[in-house]
C-alpha cells in the first residue's frame, strides 16, 4: 500500500490579462480529464426591474450559434469533443462549465470564447429562447421544495439579491432582441470574468491559448447594482399539496469573511451527516419528516443560513417548532465531538475533491471571485485542522442565530415561533 | 494507472469483488443485496425500501445513534438505495478507514429491527411517499409500470403505498429479511485504493457466521401491454407525458446499441428530440433513456411541457419514433453519440465511488467484471446495423403512455 492518504501539493496558478479577465489553473497529471469553469459578470441581480429573467434568456441565446458555427453546429461540435457541459445564471455571474478528455481542452475553450464574445443572438430564435425560459419558470411551480426556497430567499435578502434566476413571465415575454443584445454588450465583459481550469494540462500552453482567445476582448463601463429593502410579502403561500414546506432563514457571514469557516462549521453541526442535530432531532427521534436540512448560502457581500423541512400538514407545526428550537439552541454553542465528526467529513471531502476536475475548476474560479486568490486544498485542510469548538462558540456568541425570516407553503397556515 | 480485478468467495457463499486502483485517493465499498420491489408480494409491498431504512436503525452491538455517529466519525460519504431489483448500502472513505468501515457496514447488515424503531421509521417512509406524491410525475412512474407490465414483478412500486406500508409489521419484515439477506444473495464490491487481502479478512471476520438460506427470484418473461391513460391534475402547472416500451434486458448484448439509440433519439442535449422539441422551446424537457433489468429492459420516454402543446408534442414524439424505425439513423449521429457516451464513461471513471457502482452493477446483473476499456470497446463496436436491429426487435412505437397535468381531457 502507498503511504497514508493526504491532500497532495497542487498549487493553483494565476494569470491576469490586461483587460481584467483572470485565469486560474490547477494542473495535475493524475487524471486524463480537464474541466473549465468560465464565469462572466452577467447575473440576475442586474436584470432591469421590468425585465426579470433577461440574464437567463441571454444565457440561452448565446448558445444558439457563435463565431463560425450556427446553433446546431455549436452543440454538435461540443458533443463530438465529448464535452459534458452545464450553464447556470447566478446572482452576479453566469457560469459555463465543461469537462472533457484533456486533449480536447484547447478546442473546447475556443468554442466557449466564441460563445461569450461572438454569439449570433439570432433574432429568428428569440421566441424559442423565450419559450425555453417560460417552460423552466413553470416547471418550478411543480417542485414545491424548490419554490419554497425561492420564496424564502426573496423574503430574507434585500432587493435585488433575493431574486430567482428564472425571472418572471412578463419580464421574459416583453424582452426584445435589441434588449438581449444590449444586455450582452454590457454584461459579457472581461472585467470580472474568471476562467478556472483544472486537470491534465500544461500551464504555459494554457496561458498562451487564453491570451490568444481573450486578450483583445474590450472592456465596458457599467453602473453598479442598487440595493433596496426586501419585499414585504406574506409569510404563508397557499398550495393544495400533501406536504407543507417550511423555510427559516437567518443572516450569516459571507465566504470572504474571516469568520466564514466558523459559521460554516456551525451549520455543519446543525446539518451535515446523519448524526447532525436537525437530522437527529427532527427525523430520527421524532419521525417528523423525510427531508430536513440547513445550508450556508453565500453571496460576495452577504450570506444567509437557509433551513428547509417538508412534512404532512398535521405534523407541520411540530416540525417547525422543533426545527426552530434547534436554531435557538445553536446559540449555546457546539461540542468538540460534533466538530471532530464534521472535520472528518470535510477532510475526506477535500481529498475526494481531488478526484473530480469539474469540482476543482468550479472551486478555484469561485475562490477567486470571493477572495481574489485561490486557496489550495492543502491550505483549506490546514484551516480545518486549526478550527476548534472554542472558535466556533466565540463566533456563535457574537453572531447568535437571530433576525429570522419564515416562509411556509402548503395547505394550512402555521403559528410562527416567537424569537426571544 | 493500473487497475486489477480481484474476487473471493467465503464458505457461506458471500462473494467479494474489487477493482483495485493504487493511484486513487479514496475507496468506495458497498454491500449489494439481490432484492427489491420485484421480490415482494402485495401484502408486503414496499418492504425492501422500508428495510433499507431499518438497516440504519441499529444492531445488537450498536444503537441507531451509534450507526449515524460512527459513519460520520469515519468521514464517510455514505448512503443506500433500493430499486426494483437491488438494495445497495455503500460508503466512500479514505483508505485508512477501510477496516472500521467494513466493521460498521457488515454489522448493520444484520439489523435488530426493533419494534419501536420500526414504528418511528414508518412515519418517515410515509412522509417520503407523500413527498414524491407532490412532485412530478405525481406517482405516474409507478402507474405506467403497472399498466405496461400488468402482473409482472417489475410492475411493483419501490415505495409501496400509504396503505401497504401502514399495514406492514416488524414480523413480516423480519421474515423477508431472513429469506433475502442470505449470504448467497449478498455480495461485497469495492473500487479504488482497496487493500484486498485485508478486505477478505475483514469481511470474513464479520460475515462468516451468517447463515445461508436458499433464495429464489422469479424472472418470468414480460408480457407487456400497450395502453393510453390520462389523469387530470388541476394543481399541476405543466403536463407530463411518460412512455414505456420494451428494450434489451441486462443480460442482452444489444444493450449497448440500445443505449446509443436512446442517446441519438432522446439525450437531453443534441438528440433528435432535443432539436425537435426542447431547442425550439416547445417542451421543457423531452428525453429517452434505456433501463436494464434481469429479463426485461425499458425505453423510458419523458416529456414535460405546457398543457396546450402536449398533444402536439405527443404527435412529434410519435413521428420521431416512426421515423427512427423506418429510416434509422446516420453514421454521423452514431459517431456523435459514441463520442458523448465514451467521454461520460472516461470522466465518470475518475472517481472510485462511480467505479463502485459500475463494478457492483455488472456483478449484480451478470456476475462479470468489465473494465472501463471493455465498456469503451463495446460502445465503439456498435454499428448502424446493430441500432436498426434493436429498433426492429424493440419498436418504440409499441408503448404504454400516461399523461398527467392540468389538461382536463386528452384530445382525440
Amino acid at each position: 500500500m502507498a503511504p497514508e492518504t493526504q491532500v497532495q501539493q497542487r498549487d493553483a496558478q494565476t494569470h491576469l490579462l490586461a483587460n481584467g479577465m483572470v485565469l486560474v489553473g490547477e494542473p495535475t497529471d493524475a487524471v486524463q480529464s480537464a474541466a473549465l469553469s468560465l464565469m462572466v459578470p452577467s447575473g440576475y441581480s442586474a436584470d432591469p426591474a421590468e425585465r426579470l429573467g433577461l440574464s437567463s434568456l441571454l444565457c440561452d441565446m448565446v448558445l444558439r450559434g457563435a463565431g463560425t458555427r450556427d446553433s446546431r453546429a455549436l452543440i454538435n461540435d461540443l458533443e463530438i469533443l465529448g464535452v459534458e457541459r452545464g450553464e447556470s445564471v447566478g446572482v452576479s455571474q453566469t457560469t459555463f462549465s465543461a469537462a472533457t478528455v484533456a486533449t480536447n481542452l484547447d478546442e473546447a475553450l475556443g468554442i466557449y470564447a466564441d460563445v461569450v464574445r461572438r454569439p449570433h443572438l439570432p433574432t429568428d430564435q428569440l421566441e424559442a429562447g423565450k419559450l425555453v425560459c417560460l417552460q423552466e419558470l413553470r416547471g418550478v411551480d411543480d417542485e414545491p421544495s424548490q419554490r419554497l426556497i425561492q420564496e424564502l430567499r426573496r423574503r430574507t435578502y434585500p432587493k435585488p439579491w433575493g431574486r430567482s434566476s428564472q425571472g418572471d413571465e412578463s419580464g421574459i415575454t416583453s424582452s426584445t432582441a435589441d434588449e438581449v443584445r444590449e444586455y450582452w454588450t454590457q454584461s459579457f465583459r472581461p472585467e470580472g470574468a474568471i476562467l478556472g481550469v483544472a486537470g491534465n494540462f500544461e500551464w504555459a500552453q494554457l496561458v498562451q491559448c487564453v491570451e490568444e482567445l481573450f486578450a483583445d476582448w474590450k472592456t465596458v463601463k457599467v453602473k453598479p447594482v442598487i440595493e433596496l429593502p426586501s419585499e414585504d410579502l406574506p409569510t404563508h403561500i397557499h398550495q393544495e399539496s400533501n406536504q407543507c414546506h417550511l423555510g427559516i432563514a437567518f443572516p450569516s457571514v459571507p465566504y470572504c469573511n474571516p469568520n466564514y469557516l466558523r459559521a460554516w462549521a456551525a451549520v455543519g453541526v446543525l446539518s451535515g451527516g446523519m448524526s447532525s442535530r436537525l437530522f437527529t432531532e427532527v427525523r430520527e427521534k421524532r419521525g417528523l419528516c423525510y427531508t430536513v436540512s440547513a445550508s450556508l448560502h453565500t453571496q460576495r457581500e452577504r450570506a444567509r443560513v437557509l433551513c428547509y423541512a417538508g412534512t404532512t400538514a398535521e405534523r407541520a407545526q411540530e416540525t417547525l417548532d422543533v426545527t426552530f428550537a434547534e436554531l435557538i439552541k445553536l446559540r449555546d454553542g457546539v461540542e468538540q465531538s460534533e466538530l471532530d465528526r464534521l472535520k472528518a467529513r470535510i477532510k475526506s471531502g477535500l481529498i475526494m475533491q481531488q478526484e473530480s476536475t469539474s469540482a476543482r475548476s468550479g472551486a478555484i474560479a469561485r475562490d477567486w471571485y470571493h477572495l481574489g486568490r485561490v486557496r489550495s486544498l492543502q491550505e483549506v485542510g490546514t484551516l480545518i485542522d486549526q478550527l476548534t469548538s472554542r472558535d466556533i462558540n466565540e463566533f456563535l456568541e457574537s453572531h447568535p442565530p437571530s433576525d429570522f425570516t419564515f416562509t411556509t407553503l402548503g395547505p394550512t397556515k402555521l403559528t410562527l415561533p416567537e424569537e426571544k | 494507472m493500473i487497475l486489477k480485478f480481484l474476487s473471493h468467495t467465503l464458505d457461506n457463499g458471500l462473494e467479494i469483488v474489487a477493482e483495485q486502483n493504487d493511484a486513487a485517493h479514496s475507496l468506495g465499498v458497498g454491500f449489494f443485496v439481490r432484492t427489491g420491489a420485484r421480490d415482494e408480494t402485495d401484502e408486503i409491498a414496499g418492504v425492501s425500501h422500508f428495510l433499507e431504512h431499518m438497516v440504519f436503525k441499529g444492531t445488537p452491538r450498536r444503537t441507531a445513534e451509534d450507526v449515524n455517529r460512527e459513519f460520520d466519525e469515519l468521514g464517510a460519504h455514505y448512503n443506500a438505495f433500493t430499486s426494483e431489483e437491488n438494495t445497495v448500502y455503500y460508503a466512500a472513505v479514505l483508505p485508512e478507514y477501510q477496516k472500521p468501515t467494513i466493521d460498521l457496514l457488515a454489522d448493520i447488515m444484520r439489523p435488530s429491527l426493533r419494534e419501536d424503531d420500526f414504528e418511528m421509521e414508518k412515519k418517515v417512509i410515509l412522509e417520503e411517499i407523500q413527498m414524491y406524491a407532490d412532485q412530478p410525475p405525481f406517482g405516474m412512474d409507478d402507474k405506467i409500470k403497472a399498466l405496461h407490465y400488468g402482473n409482472h414483478p417489475l410492475a411493483r412500486s419501490v415505495l409501496g403505498t400509504v396503505e401497504s406500508v401502514s399495514a406492514l409489521t416488524a414480523d413480516q419484515m423480519q421474515q423477508y429479511f431472513s429469506s433475502r439477506y442470505s449470504p448467497g444473495n449478498v455480495f461485497v464490491a469495492a473500487a479504488g485504493r482497496v487493500d484486498f487481502d485485508a478486505l477478505i479478512e475483514q469481511v470474513a471476520k464479520c460475515c462468516s457466521d451468517w447463515k445461508s438460506q436458499p433464495t429464489v427470484r422469479d424472472i418470468p418473461t414480460a408480457d407487456s401491454q400497450t395502453t393510453f391513460h390520462h389523469v387530470y391534475r388541476e394543481s399541476a402547472s405543466q403536463q407530463y407525458i411518460l412512455q414505456l416500451a420494451d428494450a434489451p434486458a441486462s443480460e442482452d448484448e444489444d444493450r449497448f446499441a440500445a443505449k446509443l439509440m436512446a442517446t441519438m433519439l432522446g439525450d437531453d442535449s443534441g438528440s433528435r428530440m432535443y432539436w425537435e422539441m426542447v431547442d425550439p422551446g416547445l417542451a421543457e424537457s423531452a428525453s429517452v433513456g434505456h433501463y436494464e433489468y434481469l429479463g426485461a429492459g425499458m425505453f423510458f420516454t419523458w416529456i414535460s411541457c405546457d398543457a396546450e402543446t402536449s398533444a402536439a408534442n405527443y404527435a412529434r414524439a410519435t413521428q420521431l419514433q416512426e421515423q427512427a424505425e423506418q429510416d434509422g439513423f446516420t453514421a454521423k449521429e452514431l459517431q456523435q453519440a459514441k463520442s458523448k457516451v465514451i467521454a461520460r464513461v472516461v470522466l465518470g471513471s475518475e472517481r472510485p465511488r462511480n467505479r463502485l457502482f459500475n463494478v457492483g452493477g455488472n456483478w449484480m446483473q451478470r456476475s462479470e467484471y468489465r473494465s472501463v476499456g471493455d465498456d469503451l470497446a463495446a460502445i465503439e463496436a456498435v454499428t448502424l446495423d446493430d441500432i436498426h436491429h434493436v429498433l426492429k426487435k424493440y419498436p418504440l412505437t409499441r408503448h404504454s403512455t400516461v399523461s398527467i397535468g392540468p389538461l382536463k381531457e386528452w384530445p382525440e
